[in-house]
């Protein structure tokens, strides 16, 4: 086993570099050309981590040069000044492909851009490259990636989770302080967990979906990394809020989740959901998630034992949910007017030629389990049953909220990072997510934050909190970083 | 086209394009005949990331429409997606609505029975949808083409309960239903740029049953005049088949207008389970009683009620209502010229046989015609304060027609201001006699029944603008006594 050190000059935090730009002491190039320089030093390109599929540093210096868009009068600009980040290859960017890990996307190159990236840019931020994925963001290990695995940097023999595995492993390994990923069923949090990092997963609703390639619409959320808790606030701070260019986000009020850095828990309630402690859970796990839960305790938060009776039935109802709007979604990639074409005889045999080679294994498993649930006679046993019981999941988290609860504190995965090639039964994959998809069925926020190691692996403890509460759930993250010092990371 | 013993059932699905400015979920315009793929943009592409924003203008025309056909607007709708592959079809769904409908439950009145009761439809749903593009099959030799333009247009989608008992009926129904959509201003329905479409579901049954016969579906009309003809024919074709003891099956059928004959469609266009879900990139549609009430105080006058005022109001015949309510603009136009000219009889003749004829000659829409209503209204006064002659009054009509001059002006121009100065009657009386010689000497000479005949030879000389009542008197004191 490979346990790299932490590099011997710590990577600088988003905050620090906005505040030495905004002074005037740094400039974004010369961020821009430190962060390249700390990827080299990783190997975060396909000779190495193959965390960054795409990346075009002439474009990208051009635009650290460019004047920041926006007016002044924003409190936000210059908020990610000179900050150099990475997005997830399934999230719409000029300039650069927008290729979802897949080869029916190979190359494609989106003519309009993600709010959420012009958002980043309008905050300051220089967009480094595109990073690796599972397939449409089908997956937990970021091995279904059509340009190979990325490796874990804290063990390149190890998965770093998944589907946003690439931009958890280049803000793991220090080239960018924040990456953004996306979320159907825990991609943001469970590749965190595994990589040591901070991953938020806000609620549905809170960041536009405008520009993200959809995977399963009603469950996905664009969410950002952090190395540190901080930095996860001031990425999510810059990209949250109302878009028109997508029906379903939210008019709520965008708090400034950094106030929360100094909050008192004084008057906190935090749960801890008996269901999310099994029996089974790793006896290392659970220590450390107690610890979290115990350190919170002594910093002034209530701590009460909570229940969320329908949890267990959260992968199976995300398993009909998904593969339904999946197989729906992707119905566009039919090679007519972008993307892979294979030409064959005839209409209907283009289509299955194109994509049969142009969707890997597990994206062609969900959309025929997709089909399959909303086929007629299929449709009521199968996708109105998962709906009933997805709202009875939702209900569960209502339920706690209103009783006083603030955050609930759980494991957010049941294993650490894992061997590749490990979970090559496809349930036992899905298992994964058995902590993390219950937040995207309920809508939910939720983080993951490093809260400690087992044999050198990262473990994550998740914060879930009420529907647009993403103010509270970071206090308690700010107060719990602060508690673990350097404990989170040993 | 009636078979004895047999009873035809029909039900009508109507889609309608709205007129809005902009397509359904996106901003790009709704524009016939533009050149092919211009009018596109990621949304409608259906690029990878893109998402639908709803037409807030499509919702208000929609939910005029239904209000205007009596509906229950449902106060949450849902739309939905219709999943096929079509190369037009970029998303691989269609956005519409399945369960939960915009609005149920309407019906129209389409005429009145032999004993004076109304005809009624009950209209089952309109829901809303978006179009897809179109496959240019002929363009290109040996490929298709696709035209994205027409990708996310917004429609309408009318289905009618199966309460249409003839092919005449379905045409009075469709007739009835484009009219009321055009004086709402929802809908051009011009069937020939597919602004309109219809598809018809027939069956046949005996004479007094109760249950419905199995029915088919005819696809491909064009006209409503298709409409009708299709459906005889595959009544026709229905019932040879119950009397020879076979069954229909349900299936969907063309119509070739060509052939003049409906034929089984290819069992691939029939085969599809559309995997309808509800639409997760768009919230639930809500209509609070507002919003409904807002689109009924948005409603004009409709065509029957429109039609029963302008029997009372202006005293007009059945035939002329049915001619001058056939539009809210005609009617808007008749009843500017009435109200202005205070003589809505005649302002009746002239609109259907003057303006209606300058319309059809010249092929330009009643909306830009030169003569406008106020322009008719002083001409009609002429006439009746005897300014123009009747006769007068036509040439200076088809004046207005060319040039869109005033009518006083026109009537000054080309002098057929009535005269009754005596100078000039008495000129042109003479005149006439020294150029027909031979009327006026047997005139003169006590033949009475030949003052008609000089008459006229004078009023052709004025052009019509001599006072024939003082032509007569000056012509009658010349015969010696």
């Amino acid at each position: 086993m490979s346990v790299t050190r932490p590099s011997p000059t710590p990577a600088p935090t988003a905050r620090a570099i906005a505040e030495q730009v905004v002074a005037g002491r740094l400039d974004a190039e010369q961020a821009l050309r430190e962060a390249f320089a700390r990827g080299d030093a990783a190997r975060v390109g396909p000779e190495g981590l193959n965390a960054l599929l795409w990346t075009d540093r002439t474009s990208a210096v051009r635009a650290a040069r460019a004047p920041v868009a926006g007016s002044a009068a924003q409190t936000d600009r210059g908020l990610l000044a000179g900050v150099p980040v990475a997005v997830k290859d399934n999230i719409a960017t000029l300039d650069l492909p927008t290729s979802c890990g897949s080869r029916i996307l190979e190359g494609y190159v989106s003519p309009f851009e993600a709010t959420a990236v012009s958002r980043l840019r309008a905050a300051g931020a220089v967009v480094v490259g595109k990073t690796n994925m599972d397939e449409f963001a089908m997956g937990s290990s970021t091995e279904n990636s059509a340009f190979g695995p990325t490796r874990n940097p804290v063990d390149c023999s190890r998965v770093p989770g998944g589907s946003s595995g690439g931009s958890a492993a280049v803000v793991a390994a220090g080239m960018v302080p924040i990456a953004l990923g996306s979320e159907t069923g825990g991609s943001v949090r469970q590749p965190a967990a595994f990589c040591g990092i901070v991953g938020v997963k806000p609620t549905y609703g809170r960041v536009s979906r405008y520009g993200l390639v959809a995977f399963a619409s009603s469950l996905d959320q664009i969410g950002v990394f952090g190395r540190t808790v901080d930095d996860a606030a001031l990425g999510l701070q810059a990209i949250a809020g109302r878009d028109v260019m997508d029906s379903t986000s939210a008019s709520v009020p965008v708090a400034r989740y950094a106030d929360a850095r100094d909050a008192s828990l004084a008057g906190v309630v935090v749960g801890r959901p008996r269901e999310y402690y099994p029996e089974s859970l790793d006896a290392r796990i659970r220590e450390q998630c107690e610890r979290s839960i115990d350190l919170l305790r002594e910093r002034g938060a209530e701590v009460r034992d909570v229940s969320l009776p329908h949890t267990d039935l959260a992968i199976p109802v995300y398993y009909i949910v998904a593969p339904a709007e999946a197989s729906s979604n992707l119905a566009r990639f039919d090679g007519v007017r972008y993307g892979l074409r294979v030409s064959a005889p005839g209409l209907v045999a283009t289509y299955e030629a194109t994509r049969s080679r142009g969707f890997g294994p597990e994206v062609t498993r969900r959309i025929l389990l997709g089909t399959y649930v909303l086929s007629a006679g299929y449709y009521d046993a199968y996708y109105r049953k998962a709906q009933q019981v997805r709202s009875l999941i939702a209900d569960d988290f209502g339920r706690v909220f209103a009783s006083g609860v603030h955050v609930l504190l759980t494991p957010t995965t049941p294993t650490t990072a894992f061997p590749f090639g490990a979970k090559a039964d496809p349930y036992e994959m899905y298992m994964s997510d058995i902590f993390t998809a219950t937040a995207n069925l309920a809508g939910v926020p939720g983080m993951s934050m490093p809260v400690g190691r087992i044999d050198g692996l990262p473990v994550g403890a998740q914060l879930l909190a009420g529907h647009f509460d993403e103010a509270r759930m970071f206090a308690v993250a700010y107060a719990l970083e602060a508690a673990l010092g350097e404990a989170a990371h040993r | 086209m009636t078979a004895p013993g047999w009873e035809m059932v029909v039900g009508l699905e109507v889609h309608v394009q709205l007129k809005t400015r902009t397509k359904a979920f996106c901003n790009c315009a709704v524009e016939y005949g533009a050149a092919p793929n211009v009018n596109t943009c990621p949304i409608c592409l259906a690029l990878p990331g893109s998402l639908p924003v709803l037409n807030a203008h499509a919702v208000e025309l929609a939910v005029r429409a239904a209000v205007a056909l009596a509906c229950t607007v449902n106060r949450v709708s849902v739309f939905a997606r219709k999943n096929y592959f079509y190369p037009d079809l970029p998303k691989g769904y269609q956005i519409s609505q399945f369960d939960r409908p915009l609005a149920e439950r309407g019906q129209i009145e389409i005429g009145t029975r032999a004993d004076g009761d109304a005809i009624r439809v009950g209209i089952t749903r309109v829901h809303m949808e978006e179009d897809a593009g179109k496959s240019v099959h002929d363009r290109y030799p040996g490929v298709t083409a696709i035209d994205l333009n027409r990708a996310g247009v917004p429609l309408i989608e009318i289905v009618s309960e199966p309460d249409l008992r003839s092919s005449e009926a379905a045409g009075a129904y469709l007739r009835t239903l484009k009219q009321i959509l055009q004086y709402i201003g929802v809908s051009d329905c011009d069937m020939e740029k597919g602004s309109l479409r219809v598809d018809a579901n027939v069956s046949a049954r005996r004479q007094g049953a109760t249950k419905l016969g199995t029915k088919t579906e005819v696809k491909n009309l064009n006209s409503f005049a298709n409409v009708e003809r299709a459906l005889d024919l595959e009544f026709a074709r229905q019932v040879r088949l119950l009397e020879a003891g076979r069954r229909v099956d349900q299936q969907t059928m063309l119509f070739d207008a060509v052939r003049n004959e409906v034929r089984p469609a290819r069992s691939k266009e029939e085969s599809h389970d559309y995997r309808y879900f509800p639409e997760p990139d768009l919230l639930p549609l809500v209509l609070g009683s507002a919003d409904v009430d807002r689109a009924r105080r948005s409603l004009p006058e409709l065509p029957a009620a429109r039609r029963g005022r302008l029997v009372a109001d202006y005293a007009l015949s059945p035939g002329e209502v049915e001619v001058l309510a056939s539009s809210a603009v005609l009617a808007d136009y008749y009843e500017a010229a009435a109200r202005q000219s205070g003589n809505p009889k005649a302002a009746a003749n002239w609109v259907i046989n003057g303006v209606l004829g300058a319309v059809n000659a010249s092929g330009v829409p009643l909306e830009r015609l030169r003569v406008r209503p106020d322009d008719l209204a002083a001409m009609i006064r002429m006439v009746a304060d005897g300014i123009i002659s009747g006769a007068a009054a036509k040439q200076v009509f088809a004046e207005m027609v060319r040039s869109g001059e005033r009518p006083e002006q026109i009537a000054k121009r080309d002098g057929l201001l009535r005269v009754e100065d005596d100078a000039a009657l008495v000129r042109w009386i003479d005149e006439v006699i020294a150029e027909h010689p031979s009327e006026a000497g047997r005139y003169l000479a006590g033949e009475k029944k030949l003052q008609g005949v000089l008459v006229g030879f004078v009023m052709k000389k004025s052009k019509g603008s001599a006072d024939a009542k003082k032509v007569n008197q000056l012509l009658a004191s010349r015969v010696p006594g």
